[in-house]
């Protein structure tokens, strides 16, 4: 309890400097996702997909940085956690993906 | 300075609303003038109110949830008696506007207020318990989503007297929800009602998945877990995994409405379809979030009054585990008639069927469990047989709406109205009646009235049979959900018969409030005095601490050698409670009032964003931000209760103990 830096299960809470790099990468992060779509240097579709891929890699930048995720042994629960919520969100994502697209072209709405 | 409020939004021209505001107003006064009567003031607040004790969260949950039955049921019965009433030309009693207002908060409340603030309620109780901690985890939190999901239950109730609720259903589908189709501030009650205990039940989801894993008694493994614990578990990870989806979905509804941007409109690029997948991306894993914990109570109530352990206890938590992994991915069969192609419907049909097979694991798990054992027909137990019955009759129903092809016949028909209910009253609400009547007295140290117990259960009983029975008819002679009147003459009987059933149901709610008053006012006698804190001679931890549990729960924390950990230690003679003679200096958390406050500003914050007032919503908002940081920065969190004052309490428990039994 005493020490700041650490809670019961010694997992790591980060020092200044790597709060600062996460924070640099996320704000290039971000500026690099308003730049693709105000510039207009892709097709609709490619600034889709610049976007995503952006904001896939902020995440990770987010779970290490900022909530020190990393694969040591305090850090098992955490991991596992986050593997089945990876699992989740690509069941949600692909599935939804998958809905929307069959009804648009059973729809004719698209 | 009002926003968009104003006195016409006061519905002063609707009879039934004023009768109910003048009602709550003198209950409410009532309450409030009896607690100052009796001087209880200091005493609610400093011991209840800002408690951060599980213990009392759990039962103020409960009261939570049963004056939300209160609300909810009142809602149900006036929809039955309109539909009674409004055929062949009759208009009923309640128009249009009114009527889609109930039937929206019927469900919104029931779900949200009613369900999810039992559940939450029995797992705060029982959890910490029966896995021998202390606490919860993080104990301040658990206090802050009480209070989140009070002042949201307090918001829907606001919208009675103050504008509308939603008349949109309890999900508030667009384009119907937009702002385009629903001018007035309905919709929006809805979304911060539910955004706000979202907030409330996502922090309960962390805090008790940390809780299981990280503060088991030393020697509790994984599978030598209770249960009901495995329920909770498997619970709190869906709702971590859920709830944000729920989040997402009414916030980009939310900045339709507020920003006007496209998510979901029919115009500007939206597509309310999206909608529909994402909301039951969290909706069917909520119905799982809602029936996991009965499961749950029901294993821990049959193995006891069976008088012999749960059979198959690792197929039990293999089965919770399928379940809860399946949940995620059979969302589609809510909207099989959206237009999707048949691979899809195929895929979504196939995978709700398979999500029966772990369910009926169960189903026999509990009728092998009773089978040679010596069942004692105790009233908790008329609840889980009543259970068995009616949910594998509503699975099997269940299963039926997973047929893509008969989906298309019954979709949005009165079937899909009594399929829900049958299990989410055969299923949730006896669990949770029958984990009430079992754990109550651990809670409170006496036993619930077993007659009124037992009348209660045959009303509620032969009243869900005669309400929604005549549901499924009538959803095959064509009747659709939400109407508000019909002309059809072969609807009338069908829909008499489910009103005589909802006022047997009514009575059974009155039987409930009557157990509740009788066995407070025969709790000191001695046949309904819990002394040993083990009155059904039950299996798990928690029974073998005294009833109530002291504030510390337990003043030696046990060590667990096997599965049933209480059911081990009785039978190799082992007395937990004796072992600790040596007691310990133990540490807990000091009673806060900062989640009330957060709770407040977020009310305050809630009411301002609905009627646009957005001074008052910046005065909440800064009020939540400022008690966060005030919170944070206070140190002053914990203290140790020294281990001579936990010999104190011990030793008055076992003079009074020694002294009953000599008595008898």
């Amino acid at each position: 309890m005493a020490d700041a830096h650490t809670d019961h299960s010694g997992a790591s809470h980060g020092s200044v400097g790597s709060y600062l790099t996460g924070f640099v990468i996320s704000v290039l992060l971000t500026v690099a996702a308003f730049g693709v779509v105000m510039a207009h240097s892709f097709s609709p579709s490619g600034t889709i997909a610049a976007i995503a891929v952006l904001a896939a890699v902020q995440i990770v930048v987010h779970l290490v940085f900022f909530l020190h995720m990393n694969t040591s042994s305090e850090q098992r629960w955490n991991v596992m956690a986050f593997v089945f919520t990876v699992l989740t969100v690509f069941i949600l994502i692909v599935g939804t993906l998958f809905i929307m697209h069959d009804t648009s072209i059973n729809m004719m709405s698209r | 300075m009002l926003g968009k409020l104003s006195w016409s939004d006061i519905p002063i021209d609707v009879p039934i609303l004023v009768g109910t505001f003048a009602g709550a107003a003198i209950a409410g006064l009532a309450v409030l003038g009896l607690i100052t009567y009796y001087g209880k003031w200091g005493y609610l607040w400093k011991e209840w109110l800002t408690s951060v004790d599980h213990k009392r969260l759990g039962v103020m949950y409960i009261v939570l949830a049963l004056v939300a039955l209160f609300r909810g049921f009142a809602d149900a019965i006036m929809m039955r008696s309109q539909l009674a009433l409004a055929y062949a030309g009759n208009p009923g009693y309640l128009p249009p506007h009114h009527y889609d207002q109930i039937f929206s908060a019927h469900g919104t409340i029931m779900i949200f207020f009613m369900a999810m603030a039992f559940m939450t309620g029995l797992m705060n109780v029982i959890v910490p318990l029966q896995i021998g901690a202390r606490d919860v985890a993080f104990p301040f939190l658990n206090s802050l989503s009480f209070w989140m999901t009070t002042i949201s239950f307090v918001l829907i109730n606001v919208s009675l007297f103050i504008g509308e609720f939603s008349q949109c259903g309890w999900l508030a589908y667009p384009p119907l929800s937009e702002q385009q189709f629903s001018p007035g501030v309905g919709v929006d009650y809805y979304i911060w009602a539910v955004q706000l205990s979202g907030v409330g039940t996502l922090l309960t989801g962390v805090n008790f998945f940390t809780t299981i894993v990280k503060m088991r008694a030393p020697g509790m493994t994984f599978m030598k877990m209770p249960v009901f614990t495995w329920t909770i578990f498997c619970t709190s990870v869906l709702i971590m995994l859920s709830f944000p989806i729920l989040t997402v979905a009414l916030g980009l509804l939310g900045l339709d409405r507020y920003l006007g941007m496209h998510f979901f409109t029919n115009d500007g690029g939206g597509n309310q379809m999206l909608y529909l997948s994402v909301i039951w991306g969290w909706g069917h894993p909520e119905v799982y979030i809602l029936v996991l914990p009965a499961f749950g109570a029901f294993s821990e109530i049959t193995q006891t009054f069976s008088r012999k352990p749960l059979f198959g206890y690792n197929t039990m938590v293999y089965a919770t585990c399928s379940i809860m992994v399946l949940s995620m991915v059979v969302w589609l069969h809510h909207f099989f008639t959206m237009g999707a192609g048949a691979n899809v419907n195929t895929f979504f049909g196939i995978m709700t069927m398979i999500i029966a097979i772990p369910t009926g694991v169960k189903i026999f798990n509990w009728l092998f469990t009773m089978y040679k054992g010596r069942v004692e027909f105790h009233a908790t137990m008329y609840w889980v047989i009543g259970f068995m019955i009616t949910f594998t009759i509503g699975g099997m129903t269940g299963v039926m709406l997973a047929i893509p092809a008969a989906d298309f016949v019954l979709h949005n028909s009165l079937f899909v109205i009594a399929h829900f209910h049958n299990v989410i009253i055969g299923g949730v609400y006896f669990g949770y009646v029958a984990a009430m009547n079992f754990w109550f007295p651990k809670a409170f140290g006496f036993k619930l009235n077993e007659a009124w117990g037992k009348r209660a259960f045959w009303l509620w009983f032969v009243g869900f049979y005669f309400a929604f029975m005549p549901l499924y008819v009538l959803g095959f002679e064509g009747m659709t959900r939400r109407m508000n009147h019909y002309d059809n003459p072969e609807w009338y009987p069908w829909l008499l018969v489910a009103e005589a059933g909802a006022v047997m149901i009514a009575l059974g709610i009155v039987c409930q409030l009557t157990q509740l008053y009788v066995s407070i006012r025969d709790r000191n006698l001695a046949e309904n005095r819990d002394l040993t804190g083990d009155p059904w001679n039950a299996r798990t931890l928690e029974w073998s601490t005294s009833s109530p549990p002291p504030f510390y729960n337990f003043a030696v924390v046990p060590v667990v050698h096997d599965l049933d950990a209480f059911a081990h230690d009785k039978e190799a003679g082992i007395d937990t409670r004796a072992a600790g003679s040596n007691y310990q200096p133990i540490h807990m958390p000091k009673n806060t009032a900062a989640g009330f406050f957060i709770g407040m500003f977020s009310l305050i914050l809630g009411f301002a964003a609905v009627w646009w007032i957005w001074w008052l919503a910046a005065v909440g908002l800064i009020g939540v931000i400022a008690t966060v940081i005030a919170r944070s920065s206070n140190n002053d969190v914990d203290y140790y209760v020294p281990a001579s004052e936990v010999a104190r309490i011990e030793n008055e428990h076992t003079r009074n103990l020694l002294a009953a039994q000599a008595a008898e």
